[in-house]
């Protein structure tokens, strides 16, 4: 990262976050943050706390203790900002099943205040090859399309930071490939990518961070290249072990 | 101004919504009508009794219609997770919250209007003698009401048996609002006995204001978990 880069370009973070539902913690003392032109794998087991985390990012969870911050700011008092940065998409397609695939994207595009909105829309609708499907009706859709919907309306406004929780699902292979080609040229566009998945393979050849996380806890956070895959319980394919 | 094309295009979704499945308005406006009709068939009225008894019938016709309504506006939101897609955008929730109540509003107003005409015709009485004070209190009395089931609609969404949580929620605090407004039409309907018809309009506006205003500043922390 070029010098000062950490002063200009905004950072979404967590600091000393706790969730609890009820008496479980899904969340315990988890601090990081994530910074534009990053590529980040957020990986671990079932209950690991993965989806809590990107929720609290995309502001909709609240952490128990702790904080999210979005360019210094408490998201909680100060969240309009970091709304308008982040583009979310979560096992929920957030998609009206009466509206059509169109009508969905201009009502969110309006939320948003964006302007030159009808581009916008087929700009979205065109990078997920949903021009031919766009009058269609949300609750006609099979889970795959829906999958390709919800993944326009986040990507609609530009976000800085794309925080996306399993966005791989439902998804046929072609989509799949043109997803991950979408991805890896995010980063490089100065866009912050927050990812889970749970095929290890192909989030760790999307991204160039890996965090680990589970029991609530973050087991590594750092370059995926030299994690210590062994002892976060991660078999590569390759069989590469770098604890050996 | 922002916030006016936030507000639109809330209502114009639920709008077009409900124009697509037309499930709302009809229920509501079916279940309100059976009411009156079950009120008319029950108590063979004479005019005095009519007047003791209309008030009552109606409101109580628009309070059980309305809560249809406020589930069904909420059921399409709770599909896909929608009311939580919506805070993802830089809005206040607020709007969010006006947004709603107005399209509640409307659809219960809508449903008044055919709640009314039944009434005149069923229980043969005329409003027009009093016809701009009654459309005072209507309007406050489903303000307020729309209000609150818009607050409570959003609360019970995210509840195990919202059906019923609604109702629970909702009536013991909508009791205020249908007290004053069953009294304030009964007042109406008989010619104002007790003097000037501005007090009673005045009571149903104040609670209803209170209410929405209220229910305005407390939605936010409704929509978190």
């Amino acid at each position: 990262m070029p010098p000062g880069d950490h002063v200009t370009k905004p950072v979404l973070e967590v600091r000393n976050v706790t969730k609890f539902f009820g008496d479980l913690a899904a969340l315990k003392e988890v601090s990081l943050g994530i910074r534009c032109g990053e590529s980040a794998l957020l990986y671990g087991p079932n209950g690991a706390g993965k989806t809590t985390l990107l929720r609290m990012l995309a502001s909709l969870a609240r952490p128990s203790s702790g904080e999210v911050l979005f360019d210094g700011k408490n998201i909680e008092h100060d969240g309009a900002n970091a709304k308008a940065a982040i583009g979310f998409v979560s096992h929920a397609t957030f998609l009206y099943g009466e509206l059509t695939v169109r009508e969905n994207l201009k009502f969110f595009g309006r939320l948003f205040g964006l302007s030159g909105l009808e581009k916008r829309i087929d700009a979205a609708l065109e990078m997920f090859d949903m021009r031919p499907r766009e009058d269609d009706f949300a609750r006609d859709l099979s889970r795959g399309l829906q999958q390709r919907a919800s993944l326009a309306r986040a990507f609609l406004h530009n976000p800085d930071f794309v925080i996306l929780d399993e966005p791989f699902t439902g998804l046929d292979h072609q989509s799949v490939k043109k997803l991950e080609d979408l991805l890896l040229r995010l980063p490089q566009q100065g866009k912050a990518l927050l990812f889970s998945t749970h095929d290890f393979e192909q989030g760790a050849a999307l991204a160039r961070r890996l965090i680990a996380l589970k029991a609530g806890r973050v087991r590594y956070n750092g370059p995926l290249d030299i994690a210590p895959f062994k002892s976060l319980g991660i078999v590569r394919a390759n069989g590469q072990s770098r604890d050996e | 101004m922002n916030s006016f094309k936030i507000i639109w295009s809330i209502l114009a979704k639920d709008l077009r919504v409900e124009w697509r499945n037309r499930e709302t308005l009809a229920s509501m406006c079916v279940f309100g009508l059976l009411i009156v009709f079950l009120f008319n068939f029950a108590f063979e009225t004479a005019r005095e009794e009519t007047l003791r008894l209309l008030p009552a019938v109606l409101w109580v016709a628009i309070a059980f219609a309305g809560v249809l309504g406020f589930n069904r506006s909420f059921a399409s939101e709770r599909e896909n997770a929608c009311l939580e897609g919506m805070t993802l955008a830089p809005v206040d929730p607020s709007m969010i919250f006006v947004g709603k109540m107005l399209a509640n509003l409307l659809f219960l107003g809508i449903a008044e209007v055919v709640m009314v005409f039944a009434a005149t015709l069923w229980f043969n009485f005329s409003f027009l003698p009093a016809l701009g004070q009654l459309l005072l209190i209507a309007f406050f009395g489903t303000l307020g009401y729309a209000a609150l089931g818009t607050i409570f609609g959003a609360i019970a969404a995210n509840t195990r048996m919202r059906e019923v949580m609604l109702t629970v929620l909702q009536f013991p605090i909508a009791f205020w609002i249908l007290m004053l407004s069953i009294d304030s039409t009964s007042s109406a309907m008989r010619g104002n006995p007790d003097g000037s018809w501005v007090g009673g309009v005045a009571r149903v506006a104040g609670i209803s204001v209170i209410f929405t205003v209220a229910s305005f500043l407390l939605f936010e922390y409704v929509l978190e978990e």
